[in-house]
């Protein structure tokens, strides 16, 4: 059992940093007209919707949204203990020539970017792809960094982020744990 | 939850969880089906054996597309001009194989039980495709994805299979695979292609297609089997096709649209028509498709499932 440490973002602090994100998306890319979003499930999944309704809002327009699981790309599957069960793959749409902004909830060793960046690789060329997270608790294990980050939290490695969204956990927060006891 | 088995060897006796388990799967790989580029990584550094000591070529391609859609690396193996007709026996040709340490097995072979034995002497993963008139668990699995693609459930679905029941291990292994899954089973053809116990598999018995079809969602049509002597179960050509011949008309007359299926390669116009064939309601090709997904997704399920 893990015991909270801190709850780093509360569900107005989780708004607002939402927004913030899809705003520098934006900045960035000039508008949404080339843009297509790709949340890594299951809770980038989420992110990746709240993101996309806002700058639907903001811009007035409608974008593709797609989700991906990444578990057939994983580096470690052969040896997991667990087997994962498949959520399936949905981008039904193209992305050759489009800037994917791809959507995670916490960037910590990389390597679930990494499988990502392969997988996106198999589905087309994009002419960009650039990565937006909620939270970077830091300890990468491969060179990868985040387009656009949420929030930037220390952590030792041994502590662990929980994201929590309203669609599956029933509130938005960003939770810091303990270390495992 | 894996998989309970390390083994594919049959659909008999086969959990509701496994089996929904894998037709699950199966819808992530179907996906994959549909990418530009049709390969995912999982498998590799993996080697998978394709042992056929029979003929086939459907089945073989699936497998090996398959194998190679999730990065295995393949071994191929038939039969003729190979050490068994040397006089070799199975055990000494697998442990060969297997000494060349190959993760997994895919066997086709003319004798029922054979893969269950392998199963016991080697260690690799083993799959059946194909044993004897005993099983064939991946075309009863994927038979059962295009069902339920199709009806979106198996569960108090009228699946009739028409056919020689007594030597098809497709019949066999989707009656265990449906009847788990809660479908309503019944079979059909001559007499003489019936085994007397079937009821025991709690399967209805018809020897008239008009008797069934009224109330049937899914038609399986077997292959008359003309190469293994199916001649001597019913008179001639033409009399089993008009008794048993699925065609526009005895469908009409039914008077109930119903999905068709069949395990290939057909014989147009003896035991389908060929306008049956290719009509709206025939999901033969889907059945040639998914089945590279459903052996994806066995292939995936037992290689990670340590």
């Amino acid at each position: 059992m893990r015991r909270l440490k801190a709850q780093i973002i509360d569900t107005d602090g989780f708004d607002r940093t939402l927004t913030r994100l899809a705003h520098e998306i934006l900045e960035k890319n000039r508008g949404a007209s080339n843009i297509v979003i790709v949340g890594i499930r299951t809770r980038g999944e989420f992110i990746a919707r709240r993101v996309a309704d806002i700058i639907e809002t903001v811009e007035h327009t409608k974008l593709h949204l797609g989700s991906m699981d990444i578990t057939l790309y994983r580096d470690d599957l052969l040896g997991k203990l667990e087997q994962p069960q498949l959520k399936g793959t949905e981008v039904l749409f193209d992305i050759n020539d489009r800037d994917v902004i791809l959507i995670d909830d916490v960037l910590y060793t990389g390597r679930t970017i990494r499988a990502a960046l392969d997988e996106l690789a198999d589905l087309g060329r994009p002419r960009t792809i650039q990565l937006a997270v909620l939270v970077d608790r830091g300890h990468r294990q491969l060179p990868i960094r985040a387009d656009y980050v949420g929030k930037n939290i220390p952590t030792s490695a041994n502590e662990s982020i929980r994201v929590h969204v309203k669609e599956v956990d029933g509130e938005d927060a960003v939770l810091l744990m303990h270390p495992e006891e | 939850m894996p998989l309970h088995s390390k083994h594919l060897l049959g659909l008999d006796g086969m959990s509701r969880e496994d089996l929904q388990l894998i037709l699950d799967t199966a819808v992530s790989f179907r996906e994959v089906l549909e990418r530009p580029i049709k390969k995912v990584p999982p498998l590799q550094g993996k080697t998978v054996a394709n042992m056929f000591f029979e003929n086939s070529t459907r089945t073989r391609l699936s497998f090996e597309l398959a194998e190679r859609r999730l990065s295995a690396d393949v071994l191929g193996f038939v039969a003729t001009g190979s050490s068994v007709s040397k006089g070799e026996t199975l055990k000494d040709t697998a442990r060969n194989i297997e000494a060349m340490k190959v993760d997994m097995v895919v066997m086709r072979h003319s004798a029922a039980g054979a893969s269950h034995y392998l199963s016991r002497v080697i260690d690799a993963n083993v799959i059946n495709a194909g044993d004897g008139s005993h099983e064939h668990p991946t075309q009863g699995l994927l038979d059962m994805y295009t069902i339920r693609e199709k009806h979106g459930r198996l569960n108090d679905l009228h699946v009739c299979i028409v056919g020689d029941i007594s030597h098809s291990r497709v019949a066999r292994s989707n009656i265990f695979g449906l009847k788990t899954m809660g479908a309503r089973v019944s079979v059909c053809g001559p007499a003489t292609m019936i085994p007397r116990e079937i009821g025991r598999l709690g399967v209805d018995v018809y020897h008239h297609l008009d008797d069934v079809l009224p109330t049937v969602d899914v038609l399986n049509v077997l292959r008359i089997q003309l190469e293994r002597d199916a001649g001597r179960l019913f008179p001639t050509i033409r009399e089993y096709r008009q008794t048993f011949g699925i065609t526009r008309r005895r469908l009409e007359k039914a008077g109930r649209v119903m999905t068709i299926m069949h395990p290939g390669p057909i014989n147009r116009d003896v035991e389908i028509s060929a306008d049956v064939a290719d009509s709206e309601h025939s999901v033969i090709l889907q059945q040639v498709l998914n089945g590279v997904a459903v052996r994806m997704s066995v292939l995936y399920l037992l290689s990670t499932r340590n």
